[in-house]
């Protein structure tokens, strides 16, 4: 016999940002792939909302490797979403912002303002300022920051209509240092939140989607496994599993244990 | 004049406009240009002065994470 479905597994669910909609939670990387045809199988694989890109100068060692990197762009057709990777100034943001407007003809960025080379945190005193001035200026901006309640509630201040905490520091892969944070972060904002950097397997993506957050952003996860094209695809699942099992409601963990199999009928038993 | 493209110190007549320093390094389609941290949008390109020690970045598109 095969019984329905439940509502949840059937209903349309996307990812909503700033009015638009993604059929998928997970946003990928382009960077420190083994080469461009496993990137491009990468992301075929894992069918992402957007793929981060980002510029640098022409005539560099990096542009140069890249000189293909335009041509599959457009040949892999999926939504770019530009990054101020780099960026240690509000007006080197702005700057770089509207460059990558023009060259990738789009109002998103990843609003990357960095406060400290060696844990690449983003400077959390000054983001929240250039946010505003992006959104002013017509950007759709995904602000890349900690995991503190009061900064994410500052750039939701400002007009940010998602923010993107990250769980650990970027390319590290420890997964979520902080879940206390993010839970209550989850719990206290309701704008979608994606997690950005710092996972480093499927099922810390599972878990902090498990935990209500709407999308995950990752690269280094998928680009530096032994098969990124397999990873990418485990990421995507796991990505998704997170998501139905929050919809779904999970049960409430308890101390005691409790049989899973009915005791009434039970053979050979007998009350003492 | 001085100008510094791409943080390459080049001469260039006076004047001359962010045009010319596209010509200078051979950009490719597609760039974005910057001159003094200040965008310069491509309908500006042949319009736009530039003047000794100006800074002018010249950007590509490149893999990012």
């Amino acid at each position: 016999m095969t019984a329905p479905l439940p509502n949840a597994i059937h209903r349309a669910d996307p990812l909503v940002l700033y009015g638009e909609s993604f059929a998928s939670r997970l946003l990928l990387g382009t960077s420190r792939y083994p080469s461009p045809q496993v990137l491009e199988t990468a992301v075929q694989q894992a069918k992402p909302a957007m793929i981060t890109v980002s510029l640098r100068r022409q005539g560099s060692s990096t542009t140069e490797a890249h000189s293909g990197f335009w041509d599959l762009l457009k040949k892999m057709a999926v939504p770019v979403l530009p990054n101020t990777a780099g960026c240690h100034s509000p007006q080197e943001v702005i700057t770089t912002a509207q460059m990558a407007r023009e060259v990738f003809e789009t109002d998103w960025i990843k609003l990357e303002l960095i406060g400290d080379d060696y844990t690449l945190q983003p400077d959390t005193l000054r983001l929240a300022q250039t946010a505003e001035t992006l959104i002013k200026d017509g950007f759709k901006v995904l602000p890349y920051c900690t995991e503190d309640l009061i900064l994410c509630q500052r750039l939701v201040d400002v007009g940010c209509q998602a923010v993107m905490p990250w769980a650990a520091p970027i390319g590290t892969g420890q997964g979520p240092i902080n879940p206390y944070a993010m839970k209550l972060l989850r719990e206290r904002l309701k704008v979608p939140l994606l997690v950005d950097a710092g996972l480093g397997l499927p099922s810390h993506a599972c878990s902090v989607m498990e935990w209500g957050f709407d999308g995950v952003l990752l690269n280094t996860a998928v680009a530096l496994a032994d098969d990124p094209v397999v990873m990418a695809k485990s990421f995507a699942m796991a990505v998704e599993a997170g998501r139905s099992a929050y919809l779904s409601g999970a049960m409430k963990p308890q101390t005691s244990a409790q049989a899973s199999t009915p005791l009434v009928g039970t053979p050979f038993w007998h009350q003492s | 004049m001085r100008v510094i493209v791409n943080e390459k110190e080049y001469d260039l007549p006076h004047p001359s406009m962010v045009s010319d320093a596209l010509v200078l390094i051979q950009a490719k389609p597609p760039y974005a240009v910057a001159v003094n941290l200040q965008f310069v949008p491509k309908s500006q390109h042949s319009q736009y002065p530039l003047n000794e020690n100006d800074q002018v970045e010249i950007i590509a598109p490149v893999t990012g994470g």
